[in-house]
């Protein structure tokens, strides 16, 4: 009855365009189906049902024994210091480099109309370090870190630090240059420093989203210093790596919760943070 | 009879609110399977209030109403969601989705009758066109099937509402101000249109209307609202300029003020 | 003037900041060392030159495609099954169902891809398919949430109108709700499409397919120039899907 419909005297313009976009999307579809290796029904046979269900029975009862509290209270902890401190790096390098990346603190732009070619080349360049800072994964500098200083923290303070130096510096950068240019413009323009012209114009007007800004980042720092203990950056991810090599289902149970909890003090936190400072 | 009200009273939203303006209070109203009837009264009359009751929108606090003779409300979930399937009530502003094409927006007209995957069928291939294209030349609006609703006009908009009662199958019309945002020629045709409509499939037309004039040229009966009361119900030929002038007293005519006329109607919950 | 309660609250946050990096004991001296910056160099020094020769870059091209793929499948599950959960999830089948879904979806959201990729590797096997799943998981906690809250905000008067004159609760839906937040959904789904490729990037790492474990195999190799090759696919990727994702989002919006 619908096929039918298709000799009507008024046939619809975008049925031809739609049937083309159908076709081409089963037709990216299939290699996708391939290359991923999606195979749903491999889901359901014996082993795998086997092997599943043996894990999630040993999800109960979530392992509670004291030391085993204990030591997810130091990891847990662990895990918030390392975002915290990996934070803390990121905007000591993220602050010096928004001021250069910044155009709306040029004095050079100011004075000819135009930025003198060594300010428009480091401005440039300090761009183009932001964007390879911001795009390499943080897992990815948490792999390299871990060969260059060894397994533990350290390696997972420095991989937020890199990461999230660039992204900060991204969005300070276009926070502070969308923010009402004429006051830092009118200061710079009365020969007040660079400096002062960012504490005195910019800084006030946009304060609040800088802030807001900052506390969200801390919160997704905290769910990526979990992410790195999977390749050996401490905390409490790295404490699930262990216990899922084990298959100890009771262990990783507890875990989940806790980290269900952690991220959503976190965002409580963040949120609070937000209302109070911004 | 199509549709019976006794005593029927109707209150809105908080008890605070200025519910004397926007209830129905203590309506008697009976009209018959076919019959024509104009609603008129000055804004904030309850005629709003009065279709939605009369589509089973939702229920009134106290008095007795019968649709086809049955009382929706003593009727289970489902079986007054299928006599509603016989009701159509018009919106004065349709309510389309502005991206939505102008086709998929008037062949909703038949949601009822189809079963749900037809409806989502229908969306990805219009299922009868031909029907969609009848109803909307019906309006001179047949080069705009296959636009989309936000390239649409205010009054081409209302027209393609109009459309969809078209094609529904329903016995009863129930029309919100068919004719406020269109000019004094388009108003006539497009009245036309309905009143032909109802008359060749015996239906009942129930249309409120701000223009007194063509309320009283057009429709054999008219049941005139003032605060939530009916002041009047009479055929035409009885209707003198006195009641009218009464009807009206000490309030604007407004028709400019559409926005008004729409207000009470915000706070009505449907029930379903 | 400055209340008390924000100088507290500014003095707390010193004091996590003073003991996350008192607690963690960080080896600054080892950092920068003569010895330290020489070796790191000697490290960094040996991603160059990035390998170039054909059948690894065969290699690379099909660990991109892979990536591509998990992350647009599973994207596109979660926008089948976030919109299937979002329904509940705006309250259109009762308080109870509403609570429960979303209980559910934050559940899916605060535990993040990788860590999902883990845990499924036990019932889909090391492999692509894993971390398909596991994306589909997580982006589905989070389209959900996004989807609802749009189902929330909706102007409720096309759909009223289509039930008031008789149509079922789910035809109304596709027919008046859906309509109007299609864009919307569509440019949520695109941005968590461009999260989802870094995602799928790295999720290899836990054996779950794609450029992640190329990298996770040279790294453990110590075959840095392999490496550094994986990387910059990763980052080209990356900002192909970025520009590909952004004209899509503006095409969506212009019209």
């Amino acid at each position: 009855m619908i096929l039918n419909a298709a000799s009507a005297h008024h046939p619809d313009p975008a049925w031809r365009g739609r049937i083309t976009a159908a076709l081409v999307a089963l037709f990216l579809l299939w290699p996708m189906l391939i290359a991923s290796e999606f195979k749903p029904w491999t889901l359901l046979d014996a082993q795998s049902l086997g092997s599943t269900w043996h894990f999630l029975s040993g999800f109960f009862p979530p392992a509670h024994s004291r030391e085993f509290l204990l030591l997810m209270l130091e990891a847990t902890w662990q895990t918030i210091s390392i975002a915290t401190a990996g934070l803390t790096l990121a905007l000591l390098g993220a602050i010096p480099l928004t001021l250069l990346a910044t155009k709306s603190l040029s004095v050079s732009l100011l004075e000819s109309g135009r930025m003198r070619l060594a300010g428009a080349v480091i401005r440039q360049g300090a761009r183009w370090l932001l964007v390879l800072l911001r795009s390499v994964p943080e897992l990815v500098w948490a792999l390299l870190l871990v060969r260059i200083v060894g397994l533990g923290p350290t390696a997972g303070v420095l991989a937020i630090a890199l990461t999230y130096i660039g992204m900060l510096g991204k969005v300070y950068a276009e926070i502070l240059e969308s923010s009402e240019a004429h006051a830092t413009q009118s200061l710079l323009k009365n020969g007040s420093g660079r400096l002062a012209a960012l504490f005195y114009g910019a800084l006030p007007a946009s304060a609040a989203e800088l802030v807001s800004y900052t506390t969200f980042r801390w919160e997704c720092a905290i769910r990526g210093s979990v992410v790195m203990g999977f390749v050996g950056a401490g905390g409490i991810g790295q404490r699930m790596d262990e216990s899922m090599k084990m298959l100890a289902g009771d262990e990783v149970f507890t875990m989940l919760i806790i980290f269900v909890l952690l991220v959503a003090c976190a965002d409580l936190v963040s949120t609070f943070l937000r209302k109070r400072l911004a | 009879m199509s549709f019976v009200l006794r005593g029927i009273s109707v209150r809105h939203g908080s008890a605070e609110r200025s519910d004397t303006l926007c209830a129905l209070v203590d309506v008697n109203l009976s009209i018959a399977q076919g019959e024509q009837v104009a609603l008129i009264g000055p804004s904030g009359a309850g005629k709003t209030t009065l279709l939605h009751t009369l589509a089973c929108a939702h229920r009134a606090e106290s008095g007795e109403f019968s649709v086809f003779g049955v009382e929706p409300w003593a009727l289970s979930h489902a079986e007054r969601h299928a006599l509603r399937a016989r009701l159509f009530l018009a919106p004065q502003t349709p309510p389309l989705p502005p991206r939505q094409r102008v086709v998929t927006a008037v062949l909703a007209g038949c949601l009822p009758q189809w079963s749900f995957w037809q409806a989502i069928a229908s969306l990805i291939r219009p299922s009868d066109p031909d029907a969609a294209y009848d109803a909307l030349a019906c309006f001179n609006l047949q080069d705009k099937l296959y636009a989309r609703v936000d390239r649409l006009s205010g009054g081409e908009r209302q027209r393609c509402g109009m459309a969809r009662l078209l094609v529904s199958k329903a016995d009863a019309f129930l029309v919100d101000e068919p004719l406020s945002a269109l000019d004094p020629t388009l108003s006539l045709q497009t009245l036309d249109v309905l009143q032909q409509e109802a008359t060749s499939r015996n239906a009942t037309l129930v249309c409120s209307l701000h223009q007194v004039e063509l309320a009283l040229g057009n429709f054999p009966r008219i049941v005139g609202l003032r605060e939530g009361r009916v002041v009047f119900d009479a055929p035409r030929a009885e209707v003198t300029e006195a009641m009218i002038a009464a009807l009206y007293r000490n309030t604007q005519q407004t028709e400019q003020s559409d926005l008004v006329a729409a207000q009470p109607d915000e706070h009505i919950a449907p029930q379903f | 003037m400055v209340e008390p309660a924000t100088i507290a609250l500014l003095a707390g946050l010193l004091a996590l900041v003073v003991a996350s990096f008192y607690s963690l004991t960080i080896q600054w001296a080892e950092l920068f060392t003569a010895n330290a910056v020489r070796s790191s160099l000697e490290f960094l020094r040996g991603f160059a030159p990035p390998e170039l020769a054909w059948p690894f870059l065969v290699k690379i091209a099909e660990g991109t495609l892979e990536t591509l793929s998990m992350s647009a499948l599973g994207t596109g599950i979660a926008f089948v099954v976030g919109l299937g959960l979002a329904l509940p999830d705006s309250g259109r089948f009762g308080a109870v169902a509403r609570a429960l879904i979303r209980l559910v979806l934050n559940g899916l959201r605060s535990i993040p891809e990788l860590v999902w990729a883990v845990i499924l590797l036990i019932a889909a096997g090391l492999g692509p398919f894993a971390g398909t799943l596991a994306l589909a998981v997580h982006t589905t906690g989070v389209l959900g949430r996004l989807f609802a809250d749009a189902l929330e905000n909706l102007p409720p008067a096309p759909e009223t109108t289509l039930r008031i004159n008789g149509a079922s609760p789910m035809a109304a839906f596709f027919y008046a709700a859906l309509p109007q937040i299609l864009p919307q959904l569509m440019s949520y789904t695109l941005y968590r499409w461009e999260n989802n490729i870094r995602a799928a990037a790295i999720l290899g790492v836990v054996g779950a397919g794609g450029l992640g474990q190329m990298l996770k195999y040279h790294l453990s190799l110590f075959q840095m120039q392999q490496a550094a090759s994986v990387i910059i696919a990763m980052l080209l990727m990356i900002t192909v899907v970025d520009g590909t994702s952004f004209w899509l989002r503006r095409r969506l919006t212009c019209n």
